[in-house]
Protein backbone atom coordinates (compact mmCIF):
# COMPACT_ATOMS: atom_id res chain seq x y z
CA UNK A 1 0.00 0.00 0.00
CA UNK A 2 2.71 2.53 0.96
CA UNK A 3 5.00 1.75 -2.05
CA UNK A 4 2.17 1.55 -4.32
CA UNK A 5 1.25 5.30 -2.76
CA UNK A 6 4.89 6.33 -3.46
CA UNK A 7 5.01 4.82 -7.17
CA UNK A 8 1.88 6.41 -7.87
CA UNK A 9 3.34 9.39 -7.01
CA UNK A 10 6.58 9.40 -8.03
CA UNK A 11 6.08 7.25 -11.86
CA UNK A 12 4.20 9.56 -13.90
CA UNK A 13 7.14 12.15 -13.03
CA UNK A 14 10.05 11.55 -15.48
CA UNK A 15 9.26 7.61 -16.37
CA UNK A 16 5.61 7.50 -17.30
CA UNK A 17 5.20 11.76 -17.71
CA UNK A 18 1.43 12.24 -18.84
CA UNK A 19 2.74 14.47 -21.49
CA UNK A 20 6.49 13.21 -23.13
CA UNK A 21 5.28 9.51 -22.98
CA UNK A 22 1.46 9.61 -22.87
CA UNK A 23 0.83 12.45 -24.88
CA UNK A 24 -1.75 14.02 -22.83
CA UNK A 25 -3.02 17.52 -22.40
CA UNK A 26 -0.50 18.91 -24.40
CA UNK A 27 -2.68 21.78 -25.46
CA UNK A 28 -2.65 23.61 -22.08
CA UNK A 29 0.88 22.92 -22.15
CA UNK A 30 1.88 24.89 -25.35
CA UNK A 31 -0.88 27.77 -24.58
CA UNK A 32 0.04 29.17 -20.68
CA UNK A 33 4.32 28.99 -21.15
CA UNK A 34 5.14 32.19 -22.32
CA UNK A 35 5.16 33.35 -18.15
CA UNK A 36 6.04 31.10 -14.97
CA UNK A 37 3.42 32.94 -12.93
CA UNK A 38 0.41 31.72 -15.51
CA UNK A 39 1.99 28.29 -15.75
CA UNK A 40 2.51 28.22 -12.34
CA UNK A 41 -1.78 29.05 -11.87
CA UNK A 42 -2.28 26.26 -14.33
CA UNK A 43 -0.39 23.67 -12.89
CA UNK A 44 -1.89 24.07 -9.46
CA UNK A 45 -5.43 24.01 -11.04
CA UNK A 46 -4.49 21.21 -12.81
CA UNK A 47 -3.55 19.38 -10.09
CA UNK A 48 -6.26 20.09 -8.12
CA UNK A 49 -9.02 19.19 -10.26
CA UNK A 50 -7.02 16.01 -11.61
CA UNK A 51 -6.83 14.75 -7.69
CA UNK A 52 -10.08 15.57 -6.79
CA UNK A 53 -11.80 13.72 -9.85
CA UNK A 54 -9.37 10.50 -8.86
CA UNK A 55 -10.35 10.74 -5.45
CA UNK A 56 -14.61 11.85 -6.30
CA UNK A 57 -14.85 9.24 -9.21
CA UNK A 58 -12.89 6.46 -7.30
CA UNK A 59 -15.35 7.10 -4.50
CA UNK A 60 -18.30 6.12 -6.78
CA UNK A 61 -16.85 3.69 -9.07
CA UNK A 62 -19.00 1.52 -7.98
CA UNK A 63 -22.48 2.87 -8.87
CA UNK A 64 -21.79 3.79 -12.14
CA UNK A 65 -23.05 2.55 -14.89
CA UNK A 66 -20.21 1.86 -17.92
CA UNK A 67 -22.77 3.01 -20.22
CA UNK A 68 -23.17 6.31 -19.03
CA UNK A 69 -19.76 6.63 -17.21
CA UNK A 70 -18.39 9.33 -19.58
CA UNK A 71 -21.19 11.53 -18.64
CA UNK A 72 -20.85 11.17 -15.41
CA UNK A 73 -17.42 11.62 -15.18
CA UNK A 74 -17.86 14.65 -17.37
CA UNK A 75 -19.96 16.03 -14.99
CA UNK A 76 -17.82 15.44 -11.92
CA UNK A 77 -15.06 16.80 -13.93
CA UNK A 78 -16.95 20.16 -14.98
CA UNK A 79 -18.15 20.99 -11.39
CA UNK A 80 -14.50 20.86 -10.45
CA UNK A 81 -12.79 23.38 -12.71
CA UNK A 82 -16.12 25.74 -12.34
CA UNK A 83 -15.29 25.72 -8.70
CA UNK A 84 -11.50 25.85 -9.73
CA UNK A 85 -12.34 28.83 -12.20
CA UNK A 86 -14.55 31.10 -10.04
CA UNK A 87 -12.05 31.24 -7.20
CA UNK A 88 -9.23 32.24 -9.59
CA UNK A 89 -11.76 34.87 -10.42
CA UNK A 90 -12.33 35.63 -6.75
CA UNK A 91 -8.71 35.54 -5.68
CA UNK A 92 -6.84 35.86 -8.88
CA UNK A 93 -8.74 38.00 -11.45
CA UNK A 94 -5.68 39.34 -13.31
CA UNK A 95 -4.35 35.59 -13.50
CA UNK A 96 -7.62 34.39 -14.54
CA UNK A 97 -8.30 37.03 -17.23
CA UNK A 98 -5.02 36.26 -18.81
CA UNK A 99 -5.61 32.65 -19.01
CA UNK A 100 -8.65 33.43 -20.68
CA UNK A 101 -10.03 29.86 -21.95
CA UNK A 102 -7.61 27.64 -20.92
CA UNK A 103 -9.02 27.00 -17.23
CA UNK A 104 -12.68 25.89 -18.75
CA UNK A 105 -10.30 23.96 -21.07
CA UNK A 106 -8.93 21.84 -18.12
CA UNK A 107 -12.17 19.35 -18.72
CA UNK A 108 -11.22 18.54 -21.63
CA UNK A 109 -7.42 18.04 -20.80
CA UNK A 110 -7.09 14.60 -22.01
CA UNK A 111 -4.88 14.38 -18.34
CA UNK A 112 -7.98 14.31 -16.45
CA UNK A 113 -10.57 11.97 -18.15
CA UNK A 114 -7.28 9.68 -19.10
CA UNK A 115 -6.39 8.76 -15.06
CA UNK A 116 -10.17 9.16 -14.60
CA UNK A 117 -10.84 6.52 -16.64
CA UNK A 118 -7.64 4.58 -16.85
CA UNK A 119 -6.66 4.38 -12.99
CA UNK A 120 -10.07 5.59 -10.91
CA UNK A 121 -12.18 3.57 -12.11
CA UNK A 122 -10.85 0.47 -11.10
CA UNK A 123 -8.67 1.55 -7.77
CA UNK A 124 -9.53 2.87 -3.76
CA UNK A 125 -9.88 6.68 -3.92
CA UNK A 126 -6.99 7.53 -1.91
CA UNK A 127 -4.59 5.61 -4.19
CA UNK A 128 -6.79 7.37 -7.10
CA UNK A 129 -6.21 10.32 -5.30
CA UNK A 130 -2.32 9.83 -5.04
CA UNK A 131 -2.12 9.10 -8.56
CA UNK A 132 -3.71 12.59 -9.95
CA UNK A 133 -1.53 14.30 -7.58
CA UNK A 134 1.42 12.58 -9.09
CA UNK A 135 0.07 13.03 -13.03
CA UNK A 136 -0.90 16.40 -12.06
CA UNK A 137 3.35 17.17 -10.67
CA UNK A 138 4.46 15.49 -13.80
CA UNK A 139 2.35 18.08 -16.11
CA UNK A 140 3.66 20.84 -13.79
CA UNK A 141 7.15 19.96 -14.19
CA UNK A 142 7.10 19.87 -17.78
CA UNK A 143 4.94 22.84 -18.11
CA UNK A 144 7.16 24.59 -15.68
CA UNK A 145 10.17 23.66 -17.34
CA UNK A 146 9.16 25.08 -20.69
CA UNK A 147 7.86 28.18 -18.96
CA UNK A 148 11.40 28.42 -17.32
CA UNK A 149 13.16 28.50 -21.11
CA UNK A 150 10.80 30.54 -22.85
CA UNK A 151 10.14 33.35 -19.97
CA UNK A 152 14.29 33.35 -18.97
CA UNK A 153 15.32 33.21 -23.19
CA UNK A 154 12.30 35.12 -24.43
CA UNK A 155 12.71 38.34 -22.05
CA UNK A 156 15.21 37.76 -19.36
CA UNK A 157 12.71 37.46 -16.55
CA UNK A 158 11.92 34.66 -14.34
CA UNK A 159 8.01 35.18 -12.57
CA UNK A 160 8.39 38.53 -14.17
CA UNK A 161 11.08 39.66 -12.78
CA UNK A 162 14.36 40.73 -14.08
CA UNK A 163 17.11 38.17 -14.10
CA UNK A 164 18.89 39.04 -17.15
CA UNK A 165 19.79 42.44 -17.71
CA UNK A 166 18.33 43.15 -21.67
CA UNK A 167 19.28 45.25 -24.49
CA UNK A 168 16.71 48.07 -24.61
CA UNK A 169 17.12 48.13 -21.21
CA UNK A 170 21.34 49.26 -20.96
CA UNK A 171 22.05 45.30 -20.54
CA UNK A 172 24.04 43.45 -22.54
CA UNK A 173 21.22 40.65 -23.41
CA UNK A 174 18.84 40.84 -26.56
CA UNK A 175 16.02 39.01 -25.68
CA UNK A 176 14.94 36.23 -28.40
CA UNK A 177 11.20 37.09 -29.23
CA UNK A 178 10.55 33.67 -31.38
CA UNK A 179 10.44 32.59 -27.69
CA UNK A 180 6.99 34.34 -26.57
CA UNK A 181 5.73 33.33 -29.83
CA UNK A 182 3.76 29.76 -29.82
CA UNK A 183 5.99 27.78 -32.14
CA UNK A 184 8.91 27.72 -29.63
CA UNK A 185 6.39 26.06 -27.41
CA UNK A 186 6.65 23.10 -29.97
CA UNK A 187 10.44 23.25 -30.05
CA UNK A 188 10.99 23.12 -26.28
CA UNK A 189 8.85 20.07 -25.69
CA UNK A 190 10.41 18.28 -29.12
CA UNK A 191 13.79 19.31 -27.37
CA UNK A 192 13.07 18.01 -23.88
CA UNK A 193 11.21 14.78 -25.29
CA UNK A 194 15.04 14.38 -27.33
CA UNK A 195 16.94 15.12 -23.91
CA UNK A 196 14.49 12.57 -22.32
CA UNK A 197 14.69 9.89 -24.32
CA UNK A 198 18.21 9.98 -24.98
CA UNK A 199 18.50 9.57 -21.03
CA UNK A 200 15.80 6.83 -20.54
CA UNK A 201 16.46 4.44 -23.77
CA UNK A 202 13.67 2.52 -23.24
CA UNK A 203 10.99 5.21 -24.03
CA UNK A 204 12.46 5.30 -27.75
CA UNK A 205 9.86 4.15 -29.62
CA UNK A 206 10.29 1.80 -32.91
CA UNK A 207 10.53 3.62 -36.52
CA UNK A 208 7.46 2.35 -38.70
CA UNK A 209 9.46 2.06 -41.81
CA UNK A 210 13.14 0.42 -40.85
CA UNK A 211 15.61 2.29 -43.16
CA UNK A 212 18.18 0.01 -44.14
CA UNK A 213 19.64 -1.70 -40.69
CA UNK A 214 23.70 -0.88 -41.90
CA UNK A 215 23.09 2.39 -43.24
CA UNK A 216 24.65 4.42 -40.49
CA UNK A 217 27.85 2.66 -41.03
CA UNK A 218 27.49 2.41 -44.54
CA UNK A 219 27.78 6.50 -44.63
CA UNK A 220 30.61 6.28 -42.00
CA UNK B 1 -21.24 40.27 -45.42
CA UNK B 2 -17.93 41.22 -45.79
CA UNK B 3 -17.89 41.20 -41.97
CA UNK B 4 -19.23 37.41 -42.32
CA UNK B 5 -16.20 36.90 -44.65
CA UNK B 6 -13.57 38.30 -42.87
CA UNK B 7 -14.01 36.13 -39.51
CA UNK B 8 -14.55 33.10 -41.78
CA UNK B 9 -11.09 33.23 -43.51
CA UNK B 10 -9.84 34.48 -39.76
CA UNK B 11 -11.42 31.84 -38.26
CA UNK B 12 -9.31 29.68 -40.65
CA UNK B 13 -6.35 30.78 -41.09
CA UNK B 14 -5.17 33.87 -38.61
CA UNK B 15 -6.92 32.12 -35.88
CA UNK B 16 -6.35 28.71 -36.36
CA UNK B 17 -7.57 26.72 -33.28
CA UNK B 18 -4.87 24.14 -33.85
CA UNK B 19 -1.68 26.13 -34.63
CA UNK B 20 -2.21 29.24 -33.41
CA UNK B 21 -4.20 28.36 -29.95
CA UNK B 22 -2.87 24.30 -29.66
CA UNK B 23 -6.53 22.80 -28.90
CA UNK B 24 -7.22 19.74 -29.83
CA UNK B 25 -3.57 19.18 -29.51
CA UNK B 26 -3.57 15.86 -28.29
CA UNK B 27 -5.64 14.62 -31.36
CA UNK B 28 -3.64 16.22 -33.28
CA UNK B 29 -0.68 14.50 -32.31
CA UNK B 30 -2.02 11.13 -31.69
CA UNK B 31 -4.49 10.26 -35.08
CA UNK B 32 -2.29 11.75 -37.54
CA UNK B 33 -0.40 9.10 -38.76
CA UNK B 34 -2.24 8.56 -41.97
CA UNK B 35 -4.08 11.02 -44.43
CA UNK B 36 -7.37 9.07 -44.55
CA UNK B 37 -8.22 8.72 -40.74
CA UNK B 38 -7.14 12.51 -40.53
CA UNK B 39 -9.22 13.38 -42.91
CA UNK B 40 -12.24 11.54 -41.33
CA UNK B 41 -11.55 13.09 -37.86
CA UNK B 42 -11.27 16.09 -39.57
CA UNK B 43 -15.00 16.24 -41.40
CA UNK B 44 -16.02 15.00 -37.94
CA UNK B 45 -14.91 17.68 -36.08
CA UNK B 46 -16.44 20.10 -38.64
CA UNK B 47 -19.69 18.50 -38.03
CA UNK B 48 -19.62 18.63 -34.59
CA UNK B 49 -18.12 21.94 -34.61
CA UNK B 50 -21.27 23.36 -37.08
CA UNK B 51 -23.67 22.32 -34.76
CA UNK B 52 -22.42 22.93 -31.16
CA UNK B 53 -20.67 26.59 -31.52
CA UNK B 54 -24.37 27.96 -32.59
CA UNK B 55 -26.48 25.87 -30.26
CA UNK B 56 -24.45 26.54 -27.07
CA UNK B 57 -24.39 30.29 -28.36
CA UNK B 58 -28.46 30.11 -27.79
CA UNK B 59 -27.93 28.50 -24.68
CA UNK B 60 -25.58 31.63 -23.66
CA UNK B 61 -27.50 34.37 -25.23
CA UNK B 62 -30.95 32.90 -23.88
CA UNK B 63 -30.48 31.01 -20.81
CA UNK B 64 -26.74 31.97 -18.97
CA UNK B 65 -26.02 35.54 -19.84
CA UNK B 66 -26.09 38.44 -17.23
CA UNK B 67 -29.80 39.49 -17.35
CA UNK B 68 -30.99 36.59 -20.15
CA UNK B 69 -33.73 35.41 -18.29
CA UNK B 70 -35.45 39.04 -18.39
CA UNK B 71 -37.37 36.55 -21.15
CA UNK B 72 -38.95 34.14 -17.94
CA UNK B 73 -39.35 37.38 -15.95
CA UNK B 74 -36.07 37.33 -14.04
CA UNK B 75 -33.86 39.69 -15.20
CA UNK B 76 -31.53 39.74 -12.49
CA UNK B 77 -30.44 36.62 -12.50
CA UNK B 78 -26.74 35.49 -14.00
CA UNK B 79 -26.02 32.34 -14.63
CA UNK B 80 -22.89 32.38 -16.29
CA UNK B 81 -21.20 30.33 -13.64
CA UNK B 82 -23.05 26.95 -14.96
CA UNK B 83 -21.74 27.54 -18.43
CA UNK B 84 -18.76 25.39 -18.53
CA UNK B 85 -21.51 22.43 -17.22
CA UNK B 86 -23.95 23.26 -19.62
CA UNK B 87 -21.71 23.64 -22.61
CA UNK B 88 -19.78 20.21 -22.19
CA UNK B 89 -22.82 18.84 -21.82
CA UNK B 90 -24.25 20.45 -25.10
CA UNK B 91 -21.45 18.85 -26.54
CA UNK B 92 -21.35 15.44 -25.75
CA UNK B 93 -24.78 15.45 -26.08
CA UNK B 94 -24.49 16.50 -29.91
CA UNK B 95 -21.98 14.15 -30.41
CA UNK B 96 -23.95 11.39 -29.04
CA UNK B 97 -26.86 12.39 -31.18
CA UNK B 98 -25.12 12.87 -34.16
CA UNK B 99 -23.90 9.48 -33.58
CA UNK B 100 -27.26 8.00 -33.81
CA UNK B 101 -28.26 10.26 -36.49
CA UNK B 102 -25.48 9.29 -39.07
CA UNK B 103 -26.21 5.26 -37.94
CA UNK B 104 -29.68 5.84 -39.30
CA UNK B 105 -29.40 7.82 -42.03
CA UNK B 106 -25.51 7.83 -43.58
CA UNK B 107 -24.73 4.30 -42.44
CA UNK B 108 -21.41 4.86 -45.31
CA UNK B 109 -20.31 8.21 -43.33
CA UNK B 110 -20.94 6.50 -40.17
CA UNK B 111 -18.51 3.27 -40.46
CA UNK B 112 -15.56 6.00 -41.66
CA UNK B 113 -15.91 8.10 -38.84
CA UNK B 114 -17.72 5.81 -36.14
CA UNK B 115 -14.73 5.34 -33.85
CA UNK B 116 -13.68 9.02 -34.35
CA UNK B 117 -17.05 10.49 -32.98
CA UNK B 118 -17.03 9.08 -29.11
CA UNK B 119 -13.25 10.78 -29.25
CA UNK B 120 -14.52 14.44 -30.22
CA UNK B 121 -16.31 15.06 -27.04
CA UNK B 122 -13.03 15.63 -25.27
CA UNK B 123 -11.45 16.97 -28.31
CA UNK B 124 -10.37 20.85 -26.47
CA UNK B 125 -10.50 22.21 -30.03
CA UNK B 126 -14.51 21.72 -29.74
CA UNK B 127 -15.17 23.17 -26.37
CA UNK B 128 -12.24 25.79 -27.13
CA UNK B 129 -14.53 27.06 -30.18
CA UNK B 130 -17.33 27.37 -27.60
CA UNK B 131 -15.37 29.63 -24.97
CA UNK B 132 -13.66 31.73 -27.21
CA UNK B 133 -17.80 32.14 -29.13
CA UNK B 134 -18.32 33.13 -25.58
CA UNK B 135 -15.58 35.44 -24.98
CA UNK B 136 -16.01 37.45 -27.67
CA UNK B 137 -19.73 37.62 -27.42
CA UNK B 138 -20.78 36.60 -30.85
CA UNK B 139 -24.00 36.27 -32.10
CA UNK B 140 -26.31 33.96 -33.77
CA UNK B 141 -25.03 34.05 -37.15
CA UNK B 142 -21.76 34.94 -36.40
CA UNK B 143 -21.09 31.79 -34.42
CA UNK B 144 -22.60 30.10 -37.14
CA UNK B 145 -19.88 31.12 -39.62
CA UNK B 146 -17.19 30.54 -36.79
CA UNK B 147 -18.36 27.30 -36.23
CA UNK B 148 -17.81 26.41 -39.93
CA UNK B 149 -14.33 28.22 -40.36
CA UNK B 150 -12.81 26.59 -37.49
CA UNK B 151 -13.67 23.49 -38.08
CA UNK B 152 -12.23 23.79 -41.41
CA UNK B 153 -9.06 25.37 -40.46
CA UNK B 154 -8.64 22.28 -37.65
CA UNK B 155 -9.28 19.66 -40.31
CA UNK B 156 -6.87 21.13 -42.64
CA UNK B 157 -4.30 21.60 -40.12
CA UNK B 158 -4.82 18.03 -39.10
CA UNK B 159 -4.91 16.83 -42.51
CA UNK B 160 -1.42 18.80 -43.35
CA UNK B 161 0.64 17.45 -40.62
CA UNK B 162 -0.45 13.38 -41.14
CA UNK B 163 0.79 14.42 -45.21
CA UNK B 164 3.82 15.45 -43.79
CA UNK B 165 4.20 12.54 -41.32
CA UNK B 166 3.53 10.25 -43.91
CA UNK B 167 6.23 11.01 -46.00
CA UNK B 168 8.40 11.71 -42.55
CA UNK B 169 8.79 7.79 -41.79
CA UNK B 170 10.92 7.30 -44.74
CA UNK B 171 13.54 9.74 -43.17
CA UNK B 172 16.70 9.19 -40.96
CA UNK B 173 15.05 10.22 -37.43
CA UNK B 174 17.49 10.92 -34.01
CA UNK B 175 16.49 7.93 -32.01
CA UNK B 176 15.60 9.78 -29.26
CA UNK B 177 13.21 12.30 -31.62
CA UNK B 178 11.84 9.17 -33.22
CA UNK B 179 7.86 9.75 -32.97
CA UNK B 180 6.63 11.78 -30.57
CA UNK B 181 9.56 14.00 -30.71
CA UNK B 182 9.94 14.54 -34.51
CA UNK B 183 6.01 15.18 -34.67
CA UNK B 184 6.79 18.07 -32.15
CA UNK B 185 9.17 19.61 -34.23
CA UNK B 186 7.32 19.53 -37.42
CA UNK B 187 3.80 21.08 -35.51
CA UNK B 188 6.13 24.03 -34.55
CA UNK B 189 7.81 24.49 -37.75
CA UNK B 190 4.09 24.25 -39.11
CA UNK B 191 2.94 26.80 -36.81
CA UNK B 192 5.69 29.19 -37.86
CA UNK B 193 4.10 28.97 -41.07
CA UNK B 194 0.93 29.57 -40.19
CA UNK B 195 2.31 32.78 -38.23
CA UNK B 196 2.81 34.56 -41.44
CA UNK B 197 -0.88 35.58 -41.68
CA UNK B 198 -1.01 36.87 -38.44
CA UNK B 199 -0.15 40.20 -39.86
CA UNK B 200 -3.17 40.20 -42.17
CA UNK B 201 -6.07 43.00 -41.36
CA UNK B 202 -9.34 41.99 -42.17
Amino acid sequence: MASQAKTNVVDPLIDNNPITLQVLGICSALAVTTNMMSSLIMCIALTTVTAFSGLFISAIRKHIPTNIRIIVQMTIIASLVIIVDQVLKAYAYEASKSLSVFVGLIITNCIVLGRAEAYAMKNPPMLSFLDGIGNGLGYSLILMAVAFFRELLGAGKLFGHQVIPVANEGGWYIPNGLMLLPPSAFFVIGLMIWAIRSWKKEQVEKPDYQIHQVHRTEVL
Amino acid sequence: MEHYLSLFIRAIFVENLALAFFLGMCTFLAVSKKIETALGLGIAVILVQVITVPANNLIYQYLLKDGALAWAGLPDVDLSFLGLISYIGVIAAMVQILEMAMDKYAPALYNALGIFLPLITVNCAILGGTLFMVERDYNLAESAVYGVGSGLGWAMAITAIAGIREKLKYSDVPDGLQGLGITFITAGLMALGFMSFSGIQL
